[in-house]
């Protein structure tokens, strides 16, 4: 898998970002923010405030001052504005590198003419094809559009999407007919037929998303910045209302302490980075090569209860292997093994290799001469050799229990007893017999993937169930279930039960993943919450999950939960931050404003600022300082870490909360102090 | 000393012996579980058959509602009009006055929403009709309002997923039934036999050591000091409330009012534990809320112990604490906890001058209503704990990293709004009112109004801003204790004192009764090792934190400008 990881600041990037950020200051722009639009007025607000003392008012202070406050909150909105700029050219950036390898390529593209189907074919550019037209590729061709084979079979090259170097096999009429506009053909020819119009594909919809306009809030995003405004609000409150308290206490108040005060107190940390989180989640599903169709579904991940896995390629490794050689009773072990050797060294299977590999034969040791191979059938279950005259059979244990039964022989008890305890062991028998002669049999087991029982673990430990989805008898699925560590299994699976099983999990409340890669997953797709489609799967597959995973990796639905838990953390500790921040702000901006009129407040000037102006400045430089300082946070995320939700919330409250408390008051301090150098 | 503080600490702990098996015996009557008072049911029956009331119909968080605004409407149509012709009606053997139409309708609104402001003084402002028929009466019945609300609550919170809240009329009688009468009885009991009045006479006349007469007031009142305190009520028989010698006569009469006032809210906890079946969830309630109060009550009575700097700058000996304002027979531990006691709870009955607490103290009785739900009134208290639950799961849910969740529902925009809305309502009503009354006391002193507002304080100064600010926070918390010191009998004060009670009483009601119905209307999710449990340490912990914060940012300035100046200026 190719990790497409970057600097959080490429220089080209910035320069983008940066003019984006002057863009992004229309007010229609800036309206989408409440937090951020408030700022804005108030920006405005300071900019009267200048041109009226320059026009000779003197009850607000020095102009240089307000000028000052003016170019601070100007500032302020600019970072702010940076911050999802940057995270937009960031995502955009991702997705144009894909969508690069499939521009202006050349297309061999079909024309119908005629009353007898008689093709021609012409070269035109990629961008003329339109969904429903056909186009042929031959070995060495690019695939110029995504579409679905129509006919014929390729292996392909999708390194340029996946990062895979190993080439795959793409073919008409299966699961596995799709093909993505950039990748290479290797070998052979095909037909294909366009699926998708330009402008249309998922890449294409993944960069509208990103760059904002289709962009929507998501829920818990809505949700957040409600409780934001509602913030904001009560923090207005609190400065229209200090005018009559100030004159209460005659204390004259000018307009740029009332606005720094504002500014300062409104969470404008979390208020300037919210979009940035957003996209950035986004950004870092496509950085997983998983193509998200809204930035809902990244949020729904993080929630997920439940997640069906395929058995094969995510638990176990492709196929099984041999593990044991059981000679029947009265055989000699060595007979036995010889017997198997022979009937697999013809045998291309994976699973005949692994005899071999475990009997620690070379087919190439083996002259026979005069041996004839016999190769699987569907009708005889069975493959082997006849050799000198005796005929030596492997197969399903029923297969060869008809083979010898003809021959007037019996299977021993004892093998029969082996076999079903290799079955409840979760392997597969293979029963060899020669001559009519039951000789024994083999045990294949499947190889569960290093490293998955201590992801499972991660899992539960995240509160995730996962099942496991195979075809393999209950028994042999228990097994296996029991070794790889999930948490319940769906065994002899056909589709319909997956998807019972997602709505039965969903009646109890729950959210469920599952991925896939057939037309006949589909419908599941579409039901569960979180549905991830194989790149390589059927088109139906792709359109009916919410998100793609280009890698066709099964094990990807696991990073997939941690990207939508990061999002979610990330917002709920910048929101903490920030608000921790303003108990800083009271005792530098308060004082400050009273110190004049009410001595006695001077004990609340705890950080000993210099004068009330340095403090005020300090206050909203902090302020303004900190968004750009909680952007590579912002977009990398808040890591997680399945300790349980309590310990994740002592360890967040105690970095974002007491440190949002702390680190203010240090920051400000040693703004006032440079300040103090100057003023 | 040492004593009083011990006097301090047994009524606390005697009240919490008293609150755990009474709060098991709420949740089994509102259960409908066998209890010894059942042979109230005829009474109760009595009553729904002459009201018409189905006891058994369901009710949906909307129609709860609409049913508690409906009666409270009623009652306060029937109150105001009482008061307003309350001089010709009978039991008024002193013969006092109608109430202006301002001040009934204040006072009006005040007892509807277990207030208890008073702007007028019992002995002259109100008759033995009113006082028995009016105020009484809604002391006992906003009491139950309170807590029918807050079991609709309980109910919502008990199942995994329901549209039912109870029937609001049935849970409303069975709590004046089942609960409020009888216990008030035997607090009436015990009142009356250490000398508090129960007599229909009007006032009567002694003669002091002096030898001088004295008019003094009298009437029917222990009942209604029973229920004022059982019923977080707060408004007194008399003008000086709880510092009257007739309305709390001795040291075991405070004992047992302080003890009658926070009975019901801390039962109402473990009420909530037995009956949703989450016993540690309540205890973490309870430890957060006596956290919350030990700092209110500890730094109170250790600045009202060591009595007031300025006196001892002066070579005055303070062996009894501060004593101004104070009832020498309750001394200065007893009257700083029950100040405590009575902001925290939404009661406001005062044994002491607020006024003359030291500026730390008013500073805590300022910071108890502004929370108002560190225990709080009855019901309400929990009622308004659930709002700063429902922001804590918001922000706390989003940390661990998932959608947040209450008890298995997801807390979504909607109910995010609600809870925003409640927790901004708070900070609008006490700053917005005070700022009013800061602009027409400065801009415009002089204005003809029935008390100009440049004689509305009797303290120049930050003392001054803190009877304002004292005045719309006790209003808005429902709480009626005054800080004293104000001219508040008067259309200014009584209208939009009147307008912030109302609205500080019903929409911290209305909101978490609308978010639990809402909540419990959700697909139940199943808790996982992902869920972020709401019984642990570190949920309470959070919870305290997101209230202390609130709370100081959003009154952090007129705080400043009051109570805390004038400490710093003191010291």
């Amino acid at each position: 898998m190719k990790r497409r990881s970057s600097a959080l600041f490429p220089a080209h990037l910035v320069g983008a970002a940066l003019k984006q950020s002057f863009v992004k200051l229309k007010p229609g722009v800036m309206a989408r923010n409440p937090v951020m639009f408030t700022v804005y007025i108030g920006t405005i607000i300071m900019l009267a405030v200048c041109i009226w003392i320059k026009l000779g008012a003197t009850s607000q202070g020095s102009l240089a001052y307000n000028v000052a406050i003016f170019l601070i909150l100007f500032v302020t909105l600019l970072f702010a504005n940076f911050a999802e700029a940057i995270a937009e050219a960031r995502g955009k950036a991702q997705a144009d590198s894909l969508r690069k390898t499939r521009e202006d390529t050349p297309a061999k593209k079909v024309f119908p003419v005629g009353e007898i189907y008689t093709d021609e074919i012409k070269i035109v550019p990629s961008s003329q094809l339109r969904k429903g037209d056909v186009f042929v590729c031959e070995a060495g061709d690019i695939i110029p559009m995504d579409g679905e084979i129509i006919e014929g079979l390729a292996t392909i090259d999708e390194s340029a999407i996946t990062g895979e170097s190993a080439p795959v096999i793409r073919e008409a009429g299966g699961d596995k007919s799709s093909v993505t506009g950039g990748t290479k053909v290797l070998s052979d020819k095909i037909r294909v037929k366009v699926t998708t119009d330009p402008g249309e594909s998922f890449l294409d919809k993944m960069i509208a998303l990103v760059e904002g306009a289709s962009r929507q809030k998501t829920p818990n995003e809505i949700a957040l910045t409600i409780l934001l405004a509602s913030f904001t609000l009560i923090f207005l409150i609190v400065c229209v209302t200090l005018k009559p308290f100030a004159d209460y206490a005659n204390t004259p108040i000018t307009i740029a302490a009332f606005v720094s005060l504002y500014v300062c107190l409104i969470p404008t940390t979390i208020g300037g980075l919210l979009s940035a989180i957003g996209i950035a989640g986004m950004d870092r599903a496509l950085r997983a090569n998983v193509i998200t169709k809204s930035g809902k579904a990244v949020e729904t991940a993080g929630d997920l209860d439940t997640l069906l896995l395929d058995k094969t390629g995510t638990i176990t490794i492709g196929n099984r292997k041999a593990t044991h050689f059981w000679p029947a009773e009265g055989v000699e072990e060595k007979a036995f093994v010889e017997a198997c050797v022979l009937s697999s060294l013809a045998d291309e299977t994976p699973e005949g290799k692994s005899i071999l590999e475990l009997a620690g034969a070379t087919p190439s040791s083996y002259t026979l001469n005069g041996a004839k191979f016999i190769g699987f059938t569907a009708e005889t279950r069975t493959s082997g050799v006849d050799v000198g005259g005796v005929r030596i059979r492997k197969g399903a244990v029923d297969a060869i229990r008809t083979i010898v039964t003809k021959a007037g022989n019996t299977i021993p008890l004892a093998t029969d007893q082996k076999v079903k305890e290799i079955a409840s062991n979760g392997g597969t028998p293979l029963a060899v017999s020669e001559g009519g002669r039951a000789m024994g049999v083999i045990e294949l087991q499947d190889i569960i993937k290093p490293g998955i029982q201590e992801r499972f673990q991660r899992l539960r430990k995240m509160g995730v169930k996962t099942v496991m989805v195979t075809g393999d008898n209950p028994l042999t699925a228990k097994y296996i279930a029991e070794k790889a560590g999930v948490d319940d299994f769906i065994a002899e699976a056909k589709p319909e039960d997956k998807m019972n099983y997602i709505k039965k999990e969903q009646q109890g409340g729950k959210l469920v993943a599952m991925m896939g890669d057939g037309t006949n997953d589909a419908p599941a797709l579409a039901q569960a919450d979180v549905g991830v489609a194989m790149n390589s799967g059927t088109q139906a597959a792709k359109e009916a999950g919410n998100m793609v995973d280009l890698d066709n990796d099964p094990t990807k639905l696991i990073e997939i939960v941690e990207i939508g838990k990061q999002l979610l953390m990330t917002r709920g500790t910048l929101t903490t931050f920030s608000i921790a921040n303003d108990v800083a702000k009271y005792f530098a901006i308060v004082p400050a404003l009273f110190i004049a009129s009410i001595p006695a407040l001077r004990a609340l000037n705890i950080m000993g600022l210099k004068s009330p102006e340095s403090a005020i400045l300090s206050a909203i430089i902090f302020n303004a300082l900190i968004i750009p300082a909680l952007i590579p946070l912002a977009l990398r995320g808040v890591a997680y870490r399945p300790i349980g939700a309590s310990a994740l919330l002592r360890r967040n409250l105690t970095i974002y909360g007491l440190g949002g408390v702390i680190v203010p008051f240090i920051g400000i301090k040693l703004i006032d102090m440079i300040l103090a150098l100057f003023m | 000393m040492s004593q009083e503080i011990v006097g301090v600490a047994v009524t606390f702990l005697l009240t919490l012996l008293l609150a755990y098996p009474l709060g098991r015996y709420i949740a089994k009557v509102f259960k409908g579980d066998r209890t010894w008072l059942d042979f109230m049911a005829p009474l109760e029956k009595f009553i729904f058959r002459i009201c018409g009331i189905d006891a058994t119909k369901k009710m949906t968080w909307k129609e709860f509602l609409k049913a508690m605004l409906t009666i409270n409407l009623v009652w306060f149509v029937y109150a105001f009009f009482m008061f307003l012709f309350q001089a010709h009606l009978p039991l008024n053997p002193d013969g006092n006055p109608n109430m202006t139409p301002d001040l009934s309708f204040n006072t009006a609104i005040s007892f509807m929403v277990n207030c208890n402001l008073q702007d007028y003084s019992g002995e002259t402002g109100v008759t033995y009709l009113t006082q028995l028929f009016v105020i009484t009466f809604l002391q006992f019945v906003s009491a139950a309002t309170g807590i029918a609300c807050l079991i609709g609550v309980f109910n919502a919170m008990k199942e995994k997923t329901t549209t039912n809240l109870g029937n609001f009329w049935a849970i409303l009688v069975k709590t004046t039934t089942r609960l409020l009468l009888p216990i008030s009885i035997i607090i009436a009991v015990l009142l009356a036999f250490n000398g508090a009045p129960t007599s229909y006479a009007g006032k009567d006349t002694i003669t002091t050591l002096q030898g001088d007469t004295v008019q003094v007031s009298r009437g029917p009142a222990a009942g209604m000091i029973a229920i004022k305190h059982l019923g977080t009520n707060g408004g007194g028989w008399f003008g000086q409330n709880s510092a009257h010698p007739l309305e709390n006569p001795n040291y075991f009469t405070n004992m047992l009012e302080m003890v009658a006032q926070v009975l019901i809210p801390l039962a109402m906890i473990f009420a909530l534990g037995f009956y949703i079946r989450k016993m540690k969830f309540a205890w973490v309630i309870f430890g957060v809320m006596t956290v919350g109060m030990l700092a209110l009550v500890i730094p109170t009575m250790i600045t009202e112990i060591h009595g007031n700097p300025l006196i001892a700058k002066m070579g005055v000996s303070q062996f009894n604490g501060a004593t101004e304002g104070k009832e020498v027979r309750f001394g200065a531990a007893a009257s700083g906890y029950w100040s405590i006691v009575t902001t925290i709870i939404s009661t406001g009955s005062v044994n002491s001058m607020h006024d003359s607490s030291m500026a730390l103290s008013g500073l805590m009785q300022l910071l108890g209503m502004l929370v108002n739900a560190f225990y709080g009134g009855c019901g309400v208290g929990i009622l308004n704990y659930y709002i700063y639950i429902i922001i804590t799961v918001f922000i706390a849910g989003l940390m661990v990293g998932r959608t947040p969740e209450f008890l298995g529902h997801k807390v979504e925009a909607r109910e995010v709004k609600i809870a925003a809305l409640v927790t901004l309502l708070s900070a609008f009503l006490i700053k917005g009112g005070t700022a009013l009354a800061c602009y027409y006391f400065v801009h415009h002193p002089n204005a003809d109004w029935a008390t100009k507002p440049s004689a509305w304080l009797n303290n120049p100064g930050y003392h001054g801003f803190s009877e304002m600010l004292y005045q719309y926070t006790s209003s808005n918390a429902n709480n009626g204790s005054a800080f004293a010191g104000l001219n508040y009998n008067n259309p200014f004060w009584n209208i939009t004192t009147g307008f912030a009670m109302i609205l500080g009483r019903f929409l911290p009601i209305i909101g978490p009764v609308a978010i639990a119905g809402i909540l419990a209307g959700k697909k139940y999710v199943p808790e996982s090792a992902g869920t972020l449990r709401v019984d642990s340490l570190t949920f309470g912990v959070t919870t305290l934190a997101v209230i202390i914060i609130i709370t100081a940012l959003s009154y952090f300035p007129p705080l400043a400008l009051g109570p805390i100046a004038e400490y710093l200026s003191m010291h």
